[in-house]
């Protein structure tokens, strides 16, 4: 039998289709893919075995970093055409007599990033040309009862889009009585829900002994 | 049209396309493409952070006096979280002086047992629910799942009632730890309320710091 002669084509294979899916592929998770800015400071989240996902929209976060400084932000909402960031901080500059221009609040908008600078220093903070200046400026906001800032940012957040939601993004090292502060702040603010932000973990074993006589 | 494929006819004529092969190679393009689709596969999976909700219970307004809801002493687990992750605890109301405090940590046979082992009946309960519906002999839509296990946990009356403390030097982290706790266990009734300063003054003595005189807290 005569063998069969295979022909003496390259073998090379047509990648197109496979770029073709890849570049789809990609596309989709880029366009998916949500950038978060850079956080303001350093925060190492407790671990806990709840599984619920961080919700997207509507969110308001109080940040409280290891030094006890607090940062404040609030989201866009779903629709970015809603604008709540820059409303937020005409009412606030409105009850502090602070004139915001449209070039600042458009600033503000921009600037997704948790803030904590007190609203006198929020222009200087706006007009900040880098990192570095605005770090200078970001001192924590104030939540002592002279001067409850941190309360007014969340009455006004919560005027502006009611359905917002209270997330806690506290560092597992944080000192407690500063957290409780906060919380008691939220429940003068009459906001009974939070949630915290935390890393999953596993909850380890679970032994349930026998029961004794009793 | 016809014009067109002539002139395209009589292009072709002068000039003879190269026979060569036309194939680029695309193989860098391929392995740059999947890097980056492995990229924003692994961050779009692994960036979500997770959440855990909590209701802490209303609070009064100044004017406004209510009657304290009345708990039976018996069902009452007292926790203080202290300093350096220790966990502290007592059960029934707190008397400087028969109350002793327990002190336990946070590992799984830590406080964890101290709860099980008061919370046996309906963490049975609980579990054998959720075995009857992974196997199937239960069937329930899973939206309703959670809605069901608390209805079990609202009729449950032989489980702990949970007050849960904080001493003035412990962590956050403490804090969530022991919501979770309450949680894996299924602790139907918690709640946080303030350290008292009998509570504060056991906690000193464990630790052994000087106690604090009654006036000097207000209560």
């Amino acid at each position: 039998m005569p063998k069969i002669k295979l022909g003496t084509k390259s073998p090379r294979i047509d990648m197109t289709p496979m770029v073709d899916l890849f570049t789809l592929l990609l596309t989709f998770f880029i366009l998916t893919a949500t950038f978060r800015p850079q956080e303001v400071a350093p925060v190492d989240t407790p671990f806990s075995v709840s599984e619920k996902p961080m919700m997207d929209a509507n969110v308001m976060t109080v940040l409280i970093a290891k030094d006890n400084r607090i940062f404040f932000n609030v989201d866009n909402g779903p629709d970015t055409i809603l604008k709540f960031r820059p409303k937020v901080l005409a009412e606030m500059g409105k009850r502090y007599n602070i004139e915001f221009t449209d070039d600042e609040l458009r600033k503000f908008e921009r600037n997704g990033a948790s803030f904590g600078v007190a609203i006198q220093d929020m222009k200087a903070y706006l007009a900040a040309r880098d990192s570095d200046e605005r770090a200078a400026l970001e001192k924590g906001i104030p939540i002592d009862s002279a001067d409850n800032q941190l309360a007014l940012w969340i009455l006004f957040a919560r005027q502006v889009n009611p359905s917002v939601q209270t997330m806690i993004k506290g560092d597992a090292d944080t000192d407690f009585p500063i957290v409780r502060e906060v919380l008691d702040i939220l429940q003068e603010k009459n906001v009974n829900r939070f949630n915290l932000i935390t890393n999953l973990r596993g909850a380890g074993e679970i032994v349930v002994t026998e029961e004794t006589t009793e | 049209m016809a014009e067109i494929q002539q002139q395209e006819q009589a292009k072709g004529g002068k000039k003879k396309p190269k026979k060569g092969d036309a194939h680029v190679d695309m193989t860098p393009m391929v392995d740059l493409m999947s890097l980056l689709i492995t990229f924003f596969m692994l961050t779009a999976a692994f960036s979500k952070p997770k959440v855990m909700e909590i209701v802490l219970p209303e609070k009064l307004k100044k004017d406004e006096i209510v009657e304290p809801p009345k708990i039976a002493e018996s069902r009452t687990l007292n926790i203080i979280l202290g300093p350096e992750d220790k966990v502290y605890w007592y059960p029934g109301k707190a008397d400087p002086a028969v109350t002793v405090l327990q002190e336990t940590d946070f590992s799984s046979t830590g406080i964890r047992q101290v709860l099980l082992d008061r919370n046996r009946a309906l963490f049975r309960k609980i579990d054998q629910f959720e075995k009857d519906v992974i196997a199937g002999v239960i069937d329930i839509r899973q939206d309703s799942l959670r809605s069901a296990i608390s209805q079990l946990k609202k009729d449950d009356d032989t489980g702990p009632i949970v007050l849960i403390k904080a001493y003035k030097t412990s962590k956050y982290r403490n804090f969530v730890d022991i919501i979770d706790e309450m949680s894996i266990v299924g602790i139907a009734r918690y709640t946080f309320t303030d350290i008292s300063w009998i509570e504060e003054n056991l906690v000193n003595a464990a630790l052994g710091i000087a106690p604090v005189t009654a006036s000097g807290s207000a209560q």
